[in-house]
């Protein structure tokens, strides 16, 4: 089982981190996503963008298994895990954060790091000893926590942070399993321009490792993040390439960045 | 910060410690009735701390906890009646077999239940409950029907017989405050944390690797141990097991007595089934309109302290911090996501 | 068993479904419009019945009985939807919460006024007789039963069909949300669905007082059943709520005569089954 769940090293360089293939989805008579082939490789930088109601945020679903798909598969270091629950697909280093904040509203942003940090640890099931009496997980959150700088706010309830802070905890979430691959649903959404750009600059202070796939509107963290950008227009990939190559794009430009 | 909060934990837990010591010491000394009544009050606590579990740290409404407390009930009565089994030192014996099937009947019912969130599961856990009802009811031959079953006598462990109304109230003490002390490491363990992630936001517990539906269904199990452990308790407190013990009522007073001393805390269960018996057991030899207050008390509970009676300090003191400021009311267990 | 046993208890089980499908038509309404599992709808059915026996004591008259205690009971549900559920806004479980504090209110009053006693509703000599047919002796009153639970039926039906209410009540069911994007007072809807569902419980109450009679407990007692039709029927489907209190009615019925010792599980394992596999009920919409 083990030696299974991890390829070894030499094939895991040579294998896309994530691969998508033809994957859809359609809700009713709705294609939300339509014959998606994508891939990352570990350490990648890579962005989609589209306008709203393009279907990404609906891929991320598709790709970490909130929805089942409609047809096509997503791979994870070459493993088929199309039909696997999102819980497996997380325990193979993928993490995610969502456009709309899906944090623990009534504990406090210490408690929520803790949460995520055990996601992945098998002494999550242990209910016979104190959450205290695990050093190295308070230890950890509290590297994370000051990395962010939280630590002065570490025993407040999530509800009473400022939008600001829950987009930066939901990166902290997503960070905290020290995931391979992390998918970002638009992280600026909803910042200041002075916010977006320290939001900016912590992404590209990332582990270069880190395969990053990132959805965002703001196309100035777009540039600044990922060398590589797809656009995704109802839900087909029209155009994939080097950011400048996308950037002089005339049918991008029509269709998104000349609606800015 | 840390340190508040640290402190603030431990003043609460000293506080614990200090009722459960003045329990113990003034109910033995008062009259045979206040004894009895605490004794119930006590048995029955499990169960509320057992649907706290669910109900306030998992966000789980079950309507249908009082079937757990029946089935440990029922198997206490019809060992001891039928088979004489359980009134020595077997009785530890019964109170392992009662937390068995407890958790045995969770761990069937489960699995059609822990699918379902918010009032689905509601009413789900209530067809649960009245299917171990109807059987009650109806299966003469082993339950004894709509009479139920007598229990004509305690244990005796040598010379301690504890029909004796003190050694008994120490037993059933003592069980409480083990499961008390069980339940509070659980909810404050990593499994017992991963519960309020599970309440606050399930989906987002999913996306950071934990199997939330084995999550809840091991409490959901956990939850119906504790049942299985209350019902043994109450058929020796009560002397008699029927299926009103089943009854839809016992459920919704369980749950009633849960968000009365306020959902999440363990502790408020067990207030909240003090204030309840007592209001219904003592101010009913007092007054004939007692019921109003318990319904009124219930109302007004609901309506304006949505976190109960052990939200008040918290309510107060975030008042005072935030003056003017009042934050929107709480919910009491948000259901998940959709 | 012989033919007669069979045409007996249908008819018995039919008119037991009759009954349960003016508790629990209501009881789904209401559900599907708020979203709210009401818990006291079990007190408007034994409410009915108590006010019903004070109108007939005081006139005599049990013709009059039944639209009183019917509106009576229409009233206080609208009361309590206004002045308590709709001031929690969308909060179901502590709507739910609500509902059963209401229930132990209700209960208390009921005693005080009405005495732990009980009461059997009499109804009309005319009804109490029964007509032979083939052998067999069918009670005149369980028809009456049938008829009404038709009657009424039948007008929901029409109601929900072709009047301007009955098209915002159903959009309100599908979608609240959407409905009240398009104008709909949701909050009138709820509010008439509430007193509708009292109004039917307490009818059924009423008719259901000259069959089961009316006695402190029969609130809680009766409660289950309706839930059992409504998650059987589909949660907001009035179709539905017809179907599941038939088929509830007939199980209850043959369950009862066939294997007593397992007649209450009979009837709710499937009930806990279906939610398990469809939480919207058998015939309700996703
Ligand atoms: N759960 C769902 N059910 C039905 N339709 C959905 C659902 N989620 C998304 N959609 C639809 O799919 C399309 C793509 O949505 P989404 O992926 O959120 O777009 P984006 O993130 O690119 O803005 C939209 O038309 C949206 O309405
Ligand atoms: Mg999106």
């Amino acid at each position: 089982m083990a030696t299974d769940a991890t390829p070894n090293a030499s094939s895991e360089s040579a294998l896309p981190a994530l691969e998508l293939k033809g994957l859809s989805k359609s809700f009713g008579g709705l294609h939300a996503v339509r014959g998606v082939t994508f891939k990352l490789m570990p350490g990648d930088r890579k962005a989609i963008i589209g306008p709203n109601g393009a279907g990404k945020t609906t891929l991320f679903n598709l790709i970490t298994g909130i929805f089942p798909s409609s047809s096509g598969q997503v791979l994870l270091y070459g493993r088929d895990v199309t039909a696997w629950s999102s819980h497996r697909r997380t325990a193979l280093g993928m993490a995610r954060t969502f456009q709309v904040t899906h944090l623990f509203p009534k504990l406090t942003v210490l408690d929520n790091v803790l949460l995520a940090i055990k996601g992945l640890r098998p002494s999550k099931y242990v209910m016979w000893r104190f959450m205290s009496s695990y050093p190295d997980v308070y230890e950890k959150a509290h590297g994370l926590l000051e990395r962010a700088q939280f630590m002065d706010r570490k025993d407040t309830e999530v509800r009473f942070l400022s939008h600001g802070e829950q987009r930066q905890l939901e990166i902290v979430l997503g960070l905290a399993s020290d995931p391979k691959i992390l998918l970002l649903d638009e992280p600026a959404a909803g910042l200041s321009s002075g916010e977006s750009v320290e939001m900016s600059e912590f992404l590209q202070g990332l582990d270069p490792k880190l395969a990053i796939l990132l959805i965002e509107h703001d196309m100035d963290v777009v540039f600044d993040v990922a060398s590589n950008i797809s656009v995704l227009h109802f839900g087909e990939m029209l155009e994939s390439g080097p950011a400048e190559q996308i950037r002089q794009s005339a049918k991008v430009r029509e269709i998104y960045l000349g609606t800015e | 910060m840390s340190e508040r909060a640290m402190t603030s934990n431990q003043t609460k837990i000293l506080a614990v410690l200090a009722a459960l010591v003045a329990v113990a010491i003034v109910v033995p000394n008062t009259n045979s009735f206040l004894i009895l009544l605490a004794t119930r009050a006590l048995a029955f606590s499990i169960l509320v701390m057992s649907l706290d579990i669910l109900l306030g740290y998992t966000g789980l409404a079950s309507l249908g906890q009082a079937a757990y407390l029946g089935v440990g009930a029922y198997l206490t009565a019809i060992l001891a009646t039928k088979y004489q089994f359980g009134l020595g030192y077997d009785f530890w014996l019964v109170l392992l077999f009662g937390i068995m099937v407890g958790g045995a009947l969770a761990a069937v019912f489960g699995l059609l239940a822990i699918r379902a969130s918010g009032v689905y599961f509601l009413m789900i856990t209530l067809a649960l409950g009245q299917c171990v009802w109807g059987l009650a009811y109806r299966w003469n031959s082993l339950t004894g029907g709509d009479n139920g079953i007598n229990l004509r006598q305690r244990p005796k462990f040598g010379a301690i017989d504890l029909s004796n109304e003190v050694a008994f109230f120490f037993l059933v003490f003592v069980i409480f405050c083990i499961s008390l002390g069980l339940m509070y490491t659980l909810v404050r363990s990593p499994f017992g944390r991963s519960l309020a992630g599970i309440r606050e936001r399930e989906l987002r517990m999913k996306i950071l690797g934990y199997n939330t539906w084995l999550h809840k269904y091991i409490a959901f199990i956990i939850a119906g141990a504790f049942g299985g452990l209350s019902g043994v308790l109450w058929a020796h407190t009560a002397g008699i097991v029927s299926p009103i013990n089943i009854e839809l009522t016992n459920s919704v007073d369980a749950l009633l007595m849960a968000v009365l001393g306020g959902a999440g805390t363990l502790v408020g269960g067990v207030i909240g089934s003090f204030i309840v018996f007592g209001l219904r057991e003592y101010l009913s030899t007092l007054v004939p309109w007692w019921q109003y207050v318990l319904g009124i008390i219930y109302v007004l509970t609901i309506l304006f302290l949505p976190t109960g009676l052990m939200g008040i300090p918290e309510r107060i003191r975030q008042r005072r911090a935030r003056n003017g400021n009042a934050g929107k009311p709480k919910q009491l267990a948000p259901a998940a996501t959709s | 068993m012989s033919m007669q046993f069979w045409v007996v208890q249908a008819f018995n089980g039919l008119s037991y479904g009759a009954l349960l499908f003016l508790l629990g038509s209501g009881l789904s309404l209401i559900f599907g419009v708020m979203r709210i599992v009401n818990l006291s709808h079990g007190s408007y059915f034994l409410l009915g019945g108590y006010v019903a026996l004070s109108v007939i004591w005081t006139t005599g008259s049990w013709v009059l009985a039944i639209p009183v205690a019917a509106l009576a009971i229409a009233f206080i549900g609208l009361l309590m939807e206004r002045i308590f559920l709709r001031p929690l806004g969308f909060d179901p479980l502590r709507q739910v919460l609500l509902t059963v504090g209401f229930a132990f209110l209700f209960q208390q009053a009921a005693l005080d006024i009405w005495s732990g006693n009980n009461f059997d509703i009499t109804p009309p000599a005319a009804l109490t007789r029964s007509v032979e047919a083939g052998g067999m002796y069918f009670p005149l009153y369980r028809a009456f039963m049938i008829a009404t639970a038709l009657v009424i039926g039948l007008g929901l039906w029409l109601a929900m069909e072709k009047t301007r209410i009955g098209a915002a009540v159903r959009a309100t069911v599908d979608d609240a949300q959407m409905a009240r994007g398009v104008g709909i007072d949701t909050s009138r809807i709820s509010m008439f669905i509430f007193a509708l569902g009292a109004f039917l419980a307490a009818l059924g109450g009423v008719i259901g007082g000259g069959f089961l009679g009316v006695y402190p407990g029969l609130d809680f007692e009766i409660l289950p059943l309706a839930f059992a039709v409504v998650i059987i029927g589909g949660m907001g489907s009035l179709g539905g709520a017809a179907i599941g209190a038939l088929m509830v009615g007939l199980a209850d019925n043959f369950g009862k005569a066939l294997f007593p010792e397992v007649s209450y599980f009979t009837l709710y394992a499937p009930m806990a089954l279906i939610l398990a596999i469809k939480p919207t009920g058998l015939f309700g919409r996703e």
